[in-house]
């Protein structure tokens, strides 16, 4: 079965499994369709609102940015979990015990004042329509690479299927439908990285095959270290920009995320103020398992990434162009190459693909040596180090298609959240 | 329990005063070891505790991927388990 077939296999069968969850659990009153009766277990609730918590940002751009910076961008993972924590702490519970459906209809009564809360209702339409563009985005891009559609047309199927199920579903429909999505998302996740760690480190945990040895009996992070630098680029755990800087873009991260209005209204889904504490605690339980494990595939990806450029050690010669058109290893890099999200050129002429840092002072004398005309690897988008990662790893067809179903999982569940926050938003106005 | 925006605030007993000064407390204590790990060890204080080697590097590194990640985790569900008590002493929890 051809690549094409699997994918459809997946993506299909898990687009069947919402809608049917849809159907099956449709909203029969006002209080099902925003609270969903006030009945969902708080383990239950946790699943979904970690669904509805991690988006395609979390999915497929975060272990991109962290493969290819590294330490330095570990404000993502600090700053999102730790906004989670704000809300939890300081907004969630109160919001629950005030009795309300939504924020703007909070921040209405508290305030004894319309106006205030029309300036929520514009805040929120605001925050909420901006982030389902960008779940459109990531939506479109894995269509437009698994089902080999034009962007735009990926765009509108998964519009049409997030509208349907939210529409008819309502919180409750949408609630069972994201602890489908969250249960597809994290298994595509996880099972490519345990794959990836056994070959790399053979410690099936990704998170700790980060910390673990490689075959060669030098710890997995202390090796990208020396490889990276050895080809100019800065070492991985090392902390390069400004520290005053990294410490505010991890505190406005935080603030951002601690008020993510379709977030804060999963709150009003269970029972009691108790249980949405607890649903807080399982809800991070949740995200961590993503969280725990992005690390360790960013810095496993550039390492395989790494060694694929230069297959004989950074000091020997790099691929040949010829190895990437033939060798089935390299069949990732020409898919790719199709979307316009990975690009190689070889400048010089020499037959090989010389990937390295130009910029670099230290490598400008290796480089006029080998008579190198800078970085060959012209194009290397970070969206796409997530989705291209098992077919890097060569993992079979099916690890592929899952993790097709799983970027359109983080992506849709996240999207069908927001368009219920501004659905009950909207419905404040009149 | 929606009553309460209907009618205007009353005057706070003391057990109100008791109960949300312990609640702030509690959020003060966990808000301090949240700020401590995350912008602490994991960032400004990273030099400082990088004598502490894990698995081919520092312990500040492993704080700012993993280890604020697993302690914000303990914080929520201690924040839990110490409110729900707290809401039962004061006698505030819903049925």
């Amino acid at each position: 079965m051809d690549q094409f077939t699997l994918n459809l296999i997946f993506v299909g069968a898990s687009f069947a499994l919402y809608i049917g969850i849809a159907i099956w659990a449709r909203a029969g009153s006002t209080a099902e369709f925003y609270a969903a009766g006030r009945g969902v277990h708080p383990v239950t609730n946790g699943m979904a609102t970690a669904a509805d918590w991690m988006s395609a940002a979390s999915f497929i751009s975060m272990a991109g940015l962290i493969a290819f910076t590294g330490y330095d961008n570990s404000t993502y993972l600090m700053g999102w979990t730790g906004g989670y924590v704000l809300l939890a702490l300081l907004l969630a519970p109160y919001l629950r015990k005030f009795g309300k459906f939504t924020v703007p209809e909070f921040i209405g009564d508290r305030f004894y004042s319309p106006t205030a809360r029309l300036v929520a209702v514009i805040s929120l339409l605001v925050a909420s329509l901006t982030y389902v563009i960008g779940q459109m985005t990531g939506v479109g891009v894995a269509f437009g690479r698994f089902l080999e559609v034009d962007n735009t047309t990926g765009l509108l199927i998964g519009a049409v299927v997030v509208f349907a199920y939210a529409v008819f579903g309502g919180m409750k429909g949408v609630t069972y439908t994201q602890v489908a999505q969250y249960c597809v998302l994290i298994a595509a996740y996880t099972i490519p990285a345990v794959f990836i760690s056994l070959q790399l480190t053979g410690n099936p945990i990704p998170a700790l095959g980060l910390f673990t040895d490689t075959d060669s009996g030098r710890p997995l992070l202390e090796t990208l270290d020396l490889i990276v630098t050895d080809l100019g680029f800065n070492a991985y755990t090392a902390h390069h920009g400004d520290t005053f800087n990294m410490l505010l873009f991890t505190l406005s991260l935080m603030i951002g995320t601690a008020g993510l209005p379709h977030v804060i209204m999963r709150f009003f889904t269970v029972p009691k103020v108790s249980d949405a504490r607890w649903s807080a605690g399982w809800t991070l339980v949740f995200i961590a398992l993503l969280y725990l494990t992005a690390p360790a595939v960013g810095a496993m990806a550039r390492l395989n990434i790494t060694q694929q450029f230069w297959p004989e050690g950074t000091n020997a010669e790099a691929v040949s162009v010829e190895t990437i058109e033939n060798d089935p290893a390299y069949d990732w890099m020409a898919t790719w190459q199709q979307t316009g999200l990975l690009g190689w050129e070889d400048k010089n002429g020499d037959g090989r693909i010389q990937y390295y840092n130009d910029a670099a002072p230290a490598m400008q004398d290796r480089a006029a040596e080998a008579g190198w005309q800078g970085n060959e690897l012209v194009n290397f988008n970070n969206d796409i180090l997530v989705l291209a990662n098992p077919e890097i790893a060569n993992l079979p067809g099916w690890v592929i298609g899952l993790v097709a179903a799983g970027g359109l999982a983080a992506a849709l569940s996240t999207a069908a959240g927001l368009l219920l926050a501004i659905s009950s938003a909207v419905s404040m106005i009149w | 329990m929606s009553d309460h925006t209907t009618h205007p605030p009353t005057t706070m007993t003391k057990d109100d005063k008791a109960y949300w000064s312990a609640n702030v407390r509690i959020i003060t204590i966990c808000l301090i070891i949240w700020a401590i790990v995350s912008f602490g060890f994991g960032i400004i204080l990273r030099p400082l505790i990088s004598w502490i080697g894990i698995g081919g590097t520092d312990l500040g590194f492993w704080f700012a991927q993993q280890g604020s990640i697993l302690v914000f985790l303990a914080l929520i569900f201690f924040y839990a388990w110490r409110m729900n008590r707290l809401d039962r002493q004061y006698g505030v929890e819903e049925e």
